[in-house]
């Protein structure tokens, strides 16, 4: 089944299957990551940049900032996500989160 | 690759949509079909309706265009009563009650609570009486700001009124035009005092003066690629070129087609045309301009007027605004009222409707700092006028905080924002005017709070800038605010200097406070924006901190994860939407 996915409204959503899933304005921790220099970035999600695809893992780079140090910027893709049976099943932002860069190509979602 | 909105566009954009919102409007909410609500909500915005945010789906803002602000008699009191009987939801505002309508920073209206089975009547209503939501939000001509007393004003060179009645006129469903990379935001200025704000606009007229054929002639220096938006402010920049207030719509229609053909189609975060000219530069858009799009020799700049200019320029010398009492050219006179935040019930909404009839000519204008005016009123019937109780709650002399109050449409309906604004606002204003006296001789004080980096509350262009974040407090995530210091227009604009970040939003007032204080204790006769201004980002560091004081915030928790922030039951699970035209709410059995 093919997964539909767009940032709406200025980067201000995930749309999955033309349902709006996840919202800016969360809080994400985000572990091993190289977006500051802190050891588990607490990070305010701001807006979509990029969304995709990969198999079933919907995927973003959000734009934000870390609470703790305040360092701003884009994150590497972060899994938000997974269709199941045709349902979108969130992450849990507030658990711990290990942005990656992506060694293989997903199925791209072009900006909105 | 094109985006998905520039696909969606590609089949069904611009006037056309109307057809289809009428077919979903007979039909009702349902008819939409699933898999293309995303579609069919961008397209909508060109129609000036913006699907509001999660927990409200089915329920839409309409954003109503009035260029340069200017309702004219009757037009107002139309708008009341399209508020009153249609924007109406499943709870209200503890502020401002059930139905109410605001003002916007880009001189426009917005309602809230819209359902698509009354769009078809709303714009009957509208229509019928001169007014539209036609281009209100989308990729197109935006709505057209100025001074919002063009016209009106005795600081004026050029009357830009017929300038930014003409551009409407010409650009609003002009197919050429309706299918632009991103938004595309037009100032016209024609007075001193450069209230038209074209520095953070697309595309800026502002006054100035050449000699063309030996003749002095008054008429635009042109600017390009303002905005506030994101973390990428910009101001408008001068590419040399002057036009006649005649010229102004070949200058508009050249420089509107250039961005349609150049601007990015492929990223919207780097659509605007701000981007363009960073990328260009100012020769090579004139340069473009000139050899692509425009037919007549363009005349290079001519002299400006900035060196006076007065509006939200720090100066404390006279008021950088169109609050009070002023005498217009031909002897009546215009009363500017403050709108705190820019809402007002609908029941005070069509009072000042019947009042703009019984003692002006029946016009209100709106202005960019989301006030009103009422304008025309001879003066025999001034003191009957600032006698009437309305005039209570929508002063003319209002408190510096009360005047200079900005605040965004925010959580309560916006998908971007990441904190509550506009009741925040209102609370914050009350409380510093309670509790913390203004220096010596500071008459305006702007508190602009915008939600989130879109800038709506144009935040940068502030003296205290409010700007939505989050942080922890005891653990636990709360509303916050990175707070800038000495922002503004004038000859030299300058936007403000992020200071203390990450600020809890109980906390703000106290630091507001804290800063006054040390302005005071510090300053000599500077202005507050010359006080920030000689001081180097450490020394601003250490000038306050925040505090928390007997200020109360209700809106610490997160207002985005509630259905609506001020429901008793404001919990995403008992949100009663989406909802049929009655309101009854559709359940996932339906």
């Amino acid at each position: 089944m093919s997964i539909d996915v767009h940032q709406l409204d200025a980067g201000a959503w995930i749309s999955v299957n033309d349902s709006r899933e996840v919202s800016v304005s969360n809080l994400w921790r985000l572990a091993r990551q190289e977006f500051c220099g802190c050891e588990m970035a607490d990070f305010l999600a701001e807006g979509f940049v990029e969304v995709g695809v990969d198999t079933r893992d919907i995927e973003a780079r959000i734009a934000g900032q870390c609470i703790t140090c305040g360092a701003s910027g884009v994150t590497d893709w972060l899994a938000v996500g997974r269709v199941v049976d045709g349902e979108f099943r969130p992450v849990v932002p507030e658990s711990v989160h290990i942005p990656c860069r992506r060694s293989r190509l997903a199925r791209p979602a072009s900006p909105e | 690759m094109s985006t998905n909105v520039e696909g969606w566009k590609d089949e069904v954009y611009g006037e056309e949509i109307r057809e289809h919102l009428f077919e979903f409007a007979e039909e009702g909410w349902e008819s939409i079909p699933d898999d293309e609500h995303d579609a069919w909500f961008e397209r909508f915005k060109w129609w000036g309706l913006y699907h509001q945010r999660n927990g409200q789906e089915s329920y839409f803002m309409m954003r109503i265009g009035t260029p340069n602000g200017v309702l004219e008699p009757g037009q107002l009191e139309v708008v009341a009563d399209i508020a009153d009987e249609y924007a109406r939801g499943p709870a209200d505002n503890p502020e401002f009650g059930g139905a109410y309508c605001d003002w916007t920073t880009r001189q426009s209206i917005q309602l809230h609570w819209i359902r698509i089975e009354d769009v078809p009547e709303i714009f009957d209503k509208l229509e019928a009486n001169g007014l539209s939501t036609m281009q209100a939000c989308g990729d197109s001509w935006r709505n057209i700001v100025g001074c919002p007393v063009a016209g009106k004003d005795k600081h004026e060179h050029v009357d830009a009124w017929p300038v930014a009645e003409q551009l409407h006129e010409e650009f609003k469903g002009n197919d050429a035009y309706e299918n632009l990379p991103r938004k595309w935001k037009v100032s016209v200025t024609g007075c001193d005092e450069g209230c038209g704000q074209g520095d953070i606009n697309d595309l800026a007229f502002e006054p100035a003066e050449k000699e063309i054929d030996g003749e002095e002639t008054m008429g635009f220096n042109v600017r390009v690629g303002g905005g506030l938006s994101r973390k990428e402010p910009r101001f408008a920049r001068d590419i040399d070129v002057f036009c006649t207030p005649e010229d102004a719509p070949k200058v508009s229609a050249g420089m509107s087609a250039l961005f349609r053909d150049y601007g990015d189609r492929d990223d919207r975060f780097n659509a605007r045309i701000k981007f363009l000219v960073d990328e260009w530069g100012t020769e090579k858009i004139r340069r473009v301009l000139q050899e692509e799009y425009v037919e007549y020799e363009l005349p290079s700049a001519g002299d400006d007027l900035r060196d006076q200019y007065t509006y939200n320029a720090g100066r404390q010398d006279e008021h950088g605004d169109h609050i009070g009492v002023h005498e217009q050219p031909d002897g009546n006179y215009y009363v500017g009222l403050n709108v705190m935040v820019g809402r007002m019930g609908v029941d005070d909404v069509r009072e000042l409707a019947a009042l703009a009839d019984e003692y002006g000519s029946g016009e209100v204008r709106l202005t960019q700092r989301q006030n009103v005016i009422v304008t025309d009123v001879p003066e025999g019937s001034l003191d009957a006028f600032l006698d009437e109780p309305l005039l209570e709650d929508y002063s003319p002399d209002p408190h510096p905080f009360m005047r200079g109050s900005i605040a965004c449409t925010g959580t309560e309906f916006c998908s971007l924002s990441i904190v509550e604004t506009k009741n925040r606002q209102v609370r914050y204003a009350r409380w510093l005017k309670e509790n913390v006296e203004l220096p010596d001789g500071i008459q305006d004080f702007h508190i602009h709070l915008s939600g989130c980096t879109a800038s709506c509350a144009q935040p940068q262009i502030a003296d205290i800038s409010l700007r939505g974040m989050k942080t922890r407090k005891d653990g636990e995530p709360v509303e916050a605010f990175d707070i800038g210091l000495g922002g503004g227009l004038g000859e030299d604009p300058h936007f403000a200097d992020w200071i203390a970040m990450r600020v809890a939003a109980d906390e703000v007032p106290g630091y507001i406070r804290n800063v006054l204080t040390a302005y005071e204790d510090e300053s000599g006769e500077e202005s507050f924006r010359e006080f920030i201004a000689a001081r180097d980002e450490e020394e601003l560091e250490e000038l306050a901190e925040p505090e928390e004081t007997d200020y109360a915030d209700p809106y610490m928790h997160n207002t985005k994860m509630t259905w609506y922030p001020y429901a008793e039951e404001d919990a995403m699970d008992d949100r009663p939407t989406p909802a049929r035209a009655d309101g009854t709410p559709i359940t996932a059995d339906d």
